[in-house]
Order: structure tokens, then sequence, then C-alpha cells
């Protein structure tokens, strides 16, 4: 009753293809952003910005970056930690010796290095597939750990290998309190979201979606395997870089390459397939998992009165991750975003049965 | 058949094509051409290498002997994407559909290749990327009207039932505005009613959409009807090419769908 | 033919070069050369003994086991717990039944209701069930590193100082560990030649459809090859765990066998042992010799060539040859 499309008639194929096109979901978004923007930063608590909030936007952004690559394109990989790292990387060093530069011109250029390391190490991509192209990119991983480990001007010659960065300063502000932080990720989120949307609709992103489903085919039809799949890898390679160098600079503060390790490029695979591949909405899905659930295991056990140690947890979490993959493999491949698409699709019925 | 159209000179010619695959000689030295404008049927019993001659055609395999003319240009060793790139466009005969995405995309995939705004422009979807989706969707609806599938734009593929599938793999060739149209028997499981929508298709293709069309049928009534020219293969020999009253005749050719031994 | 494969063959060529530079150019003694070839291939037969649960798994059922590793630690750790209050013979035995309901559950509960998806849900699903196997093992186990103790002295053995000057250091433990991966192949060989169930595996491999329609039952082989790589994978743990200690690190060191399954090719065994010598040695040549050599050309921060060296060499393998070396060509038909 409430979320039909009843009287919504498109007059033209503009408002046929826009990205929203039922009145609800249109008021849902912006109800949804204003809130994000406006209302959170003046009642989240400083924890729950910095332990949850800015940690889930970021890694959204990075699923996010993924997603385009396996759940659109098809291409799998299990490498793109170390992506994370090359935009992490990148954006230090830039940062480091050319302090006069903006930080989001900084940004933009580590996400353009990342994209260039994906293009290079997406170019098996064009001989391999699958599992074999998995393979690849776990090179791609243990290289990048292994330079920024040990070439040490990457690390400006720290001795423990460690870098820190200082507070971000734009445009006159200094953004050294959660709330700037995380309007400033969320700007930059919600941007880059939106562009991801349009690639996705436009003939850039049909052609990915045309080499997933059926290679041959989209040869045949003229679409140029390299042309996709390369830009495929480097579009998913910015956005991974871009949320890399946020990562380090924003959430972490000072890491070391560990930080960007095999472990990092698993949890972005499960949130995609757990969230939903091929979809955008379920990159968010998928990253807000990932950051609740270690939390719930540590929380709630507790507020049930049975104290398990952190050791234990993590071992928990490890099950549960586990199970779930297996449980979404087997009951919705398509994974929380289509869990959210069905429901609302009951909610256009309700409330009636069919 | 009669028709309103001027048969052309030869747009595409084969020359001493030979095809192999380790041991398997699937094509021997065939040659035919096809004119412009008319509409060409491959027949032959089984296995006699009609498929792997749309194949050779497109590139997708690569013959070892023989050549290729297409548009007066010699060309032999050529990728799918090249062949497409320059005007032909082919159905398989295994639908070959991305199911991931719905009627509409599909079709608009077919619009790729003549769509050229950078990922930048796209990505931001203003201005020249903006106006080209709309351009290009007014030419897919087009398509969509003339094959009757409108009330299945946004349904995925996948769900569609079989004859309709067909229909959008021909739709999505024919998005490319091929100059030939290659079509892998696009009348495969289809009843009667399917096959009379599908001949009207393919004979309105090659009249209002002036496409030359290169076709493999089993169904020996709608070759007959259809088709201005027919060539007939057997175990990857040409063994007879001509209009279809002709090649109906030919005692070769009745030889090799009675099976009689060689 | 020759001219088709160059690719293959100048990777080939620059390799045994790079291999035999060390010795050529005198920059080792030779006695040190050889000690370092030995560890290599110590290594490598390690990393074979787990690629080959990888090949059984994928040769009978077409499923990439990511878990492969999970369950060489899984399995070790049984062991070594179990050990604790009985023989370490017995508590192998008995861990072989443990992996074989293993290999029952997995097939019923991850395999069975996913037979019909496409390749890459599969390698996702085991995945999950690395992760699974790693949490449960460690609750169930416990987390610390623990020792498996099979009687072996532990120091090791001069030999060969006749004929190297100052002869060759090589590990019992080592050495025990090839003569088990060596007998533990040829009892493969001989199950899969000999035996009526080996065969029926054989035709599993080879046609699914074909296999079952003359009655085999699927479901069964399939529990059958997971838990001959189950036992494989016990074997892999209990050695590696003997020499290395039992400790969650080794499913990710178990990840390397990777690399050489695909440079030996997915579906050969041969190509396991074979992939796993060459990656083994490969690694411990690069990481002795080629390190140095870069640490000072870089100004490097120390060694670790031998965390991505497999990798690179498996990349360099599929660009130039993805079937592997001993791997079947794989064909698209449109």
């Amino acid at each position: 009753m409430l979320y039909r499309e009843n009287g919504q008639f498109k007059t033209s194929y503009a408002a046929d293809q826009q990205m929203l096109p039922i009145r609800q979901d249109q008021i849902f978004m912006l109800a949804l952003v204003a809130f994000a923007f406006a209302v959170v930063p003046l009642i989240a608590s400083d924890y729950l910005i910095r332990a949850i909030l800015i940690p889930f936007l970021i890694l959204s952004l990075a699923a996010l970056g993924l997603n385009l690559l396996t759940g659109y394109c098809g291409q799998v990989s299990i490498g793109h930690g170390a992506f994370m790292a090359v935009g992490a990387y990148a954006a230090y060093n830039i940062a480091l010796r050319l302090p006069w530069m903006n930080i989001l011109v900084v940004l933009v250029l580590a996400g353009l290095a990342a994209a260039l390391a994906g293009m290079i190490f997406g170019i098996p991509s064009l001989r391999i597939k699958g599992l074999y192209l998995a393979v690849a990119t776990l090179a791609a991983q243990f290289f990048f750990d292994w330079v920024f480990a040990r070439v040490k001007w990457f690390t400006n010659y720290a001795p423990s290998g460690s870098v820190s960065v200082p507070d971000i300063e734009l445009f006159g502000f200094v953004l050294n309190t959660p709330q700037r932080k995380y309007l400033f990720v969320l700007a930059i989120v919600a941007l880059f979201a939106l562009l991801a949307k349009n690639l996705v609709r436009g003939h850039v992103g049909r052609s990915w979606m045309a080499i997933r489903d059926m290679d041959v085919a989209a040869e045949v039809i003229g679409i140029r395997p390299m042309a996709a799949k390369l830009s495929a890898f480097a579009v998913s390679s910015f956005f991974v870089g871009v949320a890399g160098a946020l990562w380090g600079f924003i959430h972490l503060g000072a890491w070391e390459p560990l930080a960007f390790s095999i472990t990092l490029s698993l949890n972005l695979l499960f949130m995609i397939i757990i969230g939903g591949l091929g979809s955008i909405l379920g990159s968010f899905f998928g990253a807000a998992f990932i950051v609740v659930l270690p939390i719930l295991l540590n929380q709630v056990p507790a507020a049930l009165g049975i104290p398990i140690s952190t050791a234990m947890a993590s071992h928990l979490e490890f099950m549960i991750f586990g199970a779930l993959i297996v449980f979404f493999l087997i009951v919705e491949p398509h994974g929380l975003a289509r869990l959210w698409a069905i429901g609302k699709e009951k909610l256009r019925l309700w409330p009636f049965p069919h | 058949m009669q028709h309103a159209r001027k048969i052309g000179d030869p747009i595409l010619t084969v020359e001493g094509v030979s095809l192999s695959f380790g041991g398997v000689r699937a094509l021997q030295d065939v040659s035919f051409d096809v004119r412009e404008h008319e509409v060409r049927a491959i027949i032959g019993p089984n296995g006699a290498g009609k498929s792997s001659m749309l194949n050779v055609i497109n590139g997708v395999y690569h013959p070892q002997e023989g050549r290729i003319t297409y548009a007066g240009q010699v060309r032999t060793q050529v990728d799918p994407h090249e062949a497409a790139q320059r005007g032909i466009a082919r159905t398989f005969q295994s639908l070959a559909l991305f199911k991931g995405m719905s009627v509409l995309d599909n079709l608009m995939t077919g619009r790729n290749l003549k769509m050229r705004t950078n990922l930048f422009l796209q990505a931001l979807r203003i201005g020249p990327a903006l106006n080209e989706e709309i351009e290009h969707r007014a030419a897919v609806e087009r398509i969509i009207d003339f094959l009757e599938i409108q009330a299945y734009r946004k349904t995925p593929v996948g769900r569609l039932p079989y004859g309709l599938q067909k229909r959008v793999d021909l739709g999505r060739a024919l998005a490319m505005e091929p100059r030939v149209l290659l079509l892998d028997e696009p009348m495969a499981g289809m009843n009667l009613e399917e096959k009379q929508d599908m001949c009207r298709f393919i004979l309105d293709v090659n009249d209002q959409f002036g496409a030359t069309i290169v076709l493999i049928e089993h169904d020996m009534s709608v070759v007959m009807d259809i088709s201005d020219r027919v060539v007939v293969l057997d175990y990857g020999r040409k063994i007879a090419d001509g209009t279809p009253d002709v090649v109906r005749n030919d005692q070769a050719v009745i030889d090799a769908y009675l099976g009689v031994t060689h | 033919m020759l001219k088709r494969n160059w690719p293959v063959v100048a990777l080939v060529v620059v390799l045994a070069a790079g291999l035999v530079a060390p010795l050529v150019t005198g920059a080792s003694p030779a006695g040190f050369y050889v000690e370092v070839l030995l560890g290599g291939l110590m290594a490598g037969v390690l990393y074979s003994l787990v690629a080959l649960g990888f090949v059984l798994i994928f040769k009978a059922s077409g499923v990439f086991n990511f878990a492969q590793g999970a369950m060489v630690l899984f399995a070790a750790l049984a062991v070594a717990r179990m050990a604790e209050v009985m023989p370490w013979w017995l508590a192998a035995l008995l861990a072989i039944g443990i992996m074989v309901v293993l290999a029952w559950v997995i097939e019923r509960v991850v395999l069975r209701p996913l037979v019909n998806q496409e390749a890459i849900a599969l390698l996702m699903a085991t995945l999950g069930v690395t992760y699974f196997l790693d949490g449960f093992g460690q609750t169930v186990w416990g987390s610390d590193i623990y020792e498996i103790n099979l009687g072996i002295a532990k120091e090791p053995v001069m030999v060969l100082d006749n004929l190297f000057q100052g002869g060759i250091l090589v590990n019992k433990e080592d050495f025990v560990a090839a003569i088990a991966a060596a007998g533990l192949v040829a009892l493969l060989a001989l199950f899969f030649q000999k035996t009526p169930t080996g065969r029926a595996l054989r035709a599993v491999a080879d046609d699914h459809q074909a296999a079952q329609s003359i009655g085999i039952p699927l479901n069964r082989i399939w529990v059958i090859v997971w838990s001959v790589a189950g036992v494989v994978a016990l074997v892999a743990g209990v050695i590696w765990g003997s020499k290395l200690g039992v400790q969650f690190s080794i499913s990710l060191v178990a990840l390397k066998a990777l690399p050489v399954v695909i440079l030996g090719g997915f579906t050969s065994v041969p190509g396991a042992i074979i992939g796993g010598l060459i990656i083994g040695v490969g690694e411990k040549m690069a990481e002795v010799f080629l390190g140095p050599v870069l640490v000072k050309m870089f100004d490097l921060a120390g060694g670790g060539i031998e965390n991505w060296f497999a990798y690179m060499l498996a990349l360099l393998f599929l660009l130039v040859r993805p079937e592997g070396l001993f791997g079947e060509k794989h064909i698209d038909r449109v």
C-alpha cells in the first residue's frame, strides 16, 4: 500500500532510466542521506563513529571496488588488499614529499597509482579465468606485501617499517574530531557510490556484465575483452586505492605493511559474497556485516552473562563467517542485497499476500 | 521469393576455406559467395560443418587454409569483435544471451560498439554520456517494437520462454545494425506459430533494415520459402549451390539427406 | 612445436640458468649449494603433499579445495593433542577416522547442495569451509603451538664429507618426510591403478555423467575422495607439524600449494610432485642466492623473497602455459 508504483508514469527515456525511478525510493534515499549527513554527527557517540561508522564506510568503498571487478565483471580477485596498500602508501609518499598538495588531489593520485597497479596485475586476465586468475591475484597480494615491507623508500626509511600520518587538513579545517572525519569519509563514499552506480548503468558497465555472463558472446557482439577487463581492473583498483588511503589516513593513523594482508583481501571477498555480488547496495550490506559481527560477538555473550575470551571470540567469528559464506552460497547466492530486494517486493504487495 | 529489394554484388566471398580441429576436418575447401541484400541459406545433414562455417565467417574460428573477402577487404584471421565492428552480427544455436541482465540491457549491449563516451563522462552521467544513453535507448526501443517484445523489457532474460529468448537473441544482433546477419538455426525448437513469426521477422529484417542474411536451418519448407540461394554442405564439403529449386532436385543433395553410402 | 612453445622454453631456460648460476659463478661453495638444494627439495616435498590433496579432489569432482590447508592444520592439531595422551601412531589412526567423518560432513553439507553451481561458487564455499575449520579446530583443540614428536632425532647429520668439503648437513626428519611422501604417492598410485574403487575414482574424474550412467555412486565417491585427501592432509600435517610445530600459520603456508598446482597442472598427480619440488627448490634458491643480490641492489630491508617468489613463478607460468606442465588444455567450445 505504501510502496506502489501506481500512477508513476514515465514519459521519457531519461525518466525511465533514472537511478531510482520509484518515487518512494527517491524519498527514502534522500531521507537516508540527509539523516547520515545532518543527524548522525549530532547523535552518534565518538566511539560509534570511530569504531563502527568510519570503518564501515571505508570498507564499503573497498567492497564496492571489488564488487565492480568480481561481481559485475566476473573476475575473481583475492589480492585486493594489495591495491589498498598501494593506495595507502602512494598517498603517504605523496603527502610526505609534496606537503603543499591538496588532500583531495593526493587521494585521486593515490587512486590512480592503485589503478595502474591493478591494470598491470589484471593483464593475466586476458589469458586466464576463474580460479587461475584468483591465484594470479595472490601474486599481487604477496608481492606488494613484500615491496612495502622491504623497499625502504616507501616507508621513508622508518626503522620499524611503520608509517604514521598527521590529521588531514582540508580547506583550512583540520579533521581532528570524529565528526569531521566521518563527514569527510561520508562525502567521499557517497560520491563514489554515485559514480559506481552510473558506471554500472552505462555501456562500460554493460560490457563488464557481458564479459561476466558469457565472454565469447560478448566478443561476438563487438565488445573488446581487453578494454572491458582492464577497465574493470582499473576502476576497481582506483576505488580500492582511495579506500586504502582513507583507511590509513583516517581510520588507522599509523600502520605497517601487514595492515593490508591477505586477511583483508579475504574479508573484502566475504563482504561482497554475503552482501551480494553485482550489487552496489550489497557492498554496503556486506561491509556492515563484517564490521558489526566481531563487535556483537564481543558484546553479546558478555551481556548474556557467558564470558568468552577474545581468542575464543575470534575463533567463533571465523566459524560464523565460514558457516555464513556456505549458507549464503547455498540459500541465496545473491546475498543480502537479494533478500533486501525480496523484502521490497513483499512490501509492494503489503498488506495483500500476493 | 519476390522482393522489392535489389540484390547486389557479392559482399562476402569464401574461397577454399579448410578448417580442422586436431584430426577432425570440419571444413574442406569450401567456396561460395553471398550477395548483398540476399537471403542465403546453408543447409546440410548434422555434422556437415554449417556452424563451423559461420564461426569462420565471424572470426570465432581461424581456418587453416583459404580466405574470406568481406566488403572488398580480404581478411582471414580476424577476431570476433573486429568482425562485429565491421558489420557482421550473429546469433547462436544454443542461445548466448547474458543471463544476468534484462531484455533491455541485453539489447543495449548490442549497441555497445556504437557507444563511445569515455569512463569519466559515464561516471558523471552528464552531457554526451547521458545523451548517448537516451539516443541508443530510442534505437533499441525501435527494435523492441519491431520484435513485439515490449511487455518483457525489464524481465531478466533467464525467465523468458525459449521462443522469446530466441527473439531477444535476434534483437541483440539487430541492435548492432549489421550489414551481414548470420543466423544459426534461428527456428530450432520452435512450434509452427513461432516459426511463422520468426520467418516474418527475418524477412522484415532483410527488407526494412537491408541486412544480408546468411542462415543455417533444418526446416526445408522454411529454407525453400524465404531464401534466395542455398549452399549445401556435407561432411565439410560443398555439394550444391544455387536457387532452392535447383538444389532441391540435385541428386547429390538427395543422396546426402537420404544417407546413400559413398 | 618448439617454435610455437617458445615462451615456455625461454622461461625454462632462464629458470635453469638462474638455478645453476650460484654454482657456476662460484658465488657459493659446492657443499653449501647442495645443502640449499636439498633443503629446497625437502620443503618441496611438503608442498607436494598439500598439492596432492588439491589435485585429488579437483580430479574427482572439479572442485578447487581452498580448505586443503585448513584440513592439514586440523588433522595436525588432532594428532598433536591426542598424542598427548596416547602413542602418536594411535593418535594418527584416530585422526584418520576423524578426517573421514569430516569428509562425509563436507560432502553432505557443502558439496551436495552446491553441485550444480559454477566453479567460482564452489571455490568460495571451500573458502568458507577454510574459515570454519580454522575456527572450529582451534576451538576444539586449542590455539597454542603444539608439538608432534615422532621419535626422530632432531639434530642434523653430516654426510658425504668425502665428496664435498665440510660435508652436507641433512636433517633426519626431512629424510623421513621424503620417504614417507614417496611411500604415500606409491600407495596412491597402486590404489588408483589396481583397486576397483580407484578405477571408479578415475572414471568419475574423467566424466561425471558417464560414470553415473554406469552406476557409480557419485556422492559416495566424493566422500571417498575427500577422505583420501584428508588422509593426505594428515600425513602432510604430521610431517609439517613435527618439523615446525603445529600452529595456525600452517594453513597460510599451505596457500603456497596453489602455485604448485598451477605449475604442475590441476589434474596431474606427477605434476603436483614435480611442481612442488620446483617451487620448493626455486623458493629456497631465490631466498638464499637471489635475495642478497636484490638487497644490495635496491638497499632493501632484509629478504623475504620466498613470500612471493612461488606466486610470481606461477603467474609467469600462467601467462605462457595456463594448463601447467602436465595439465590438460581447456578448450572452450561455442
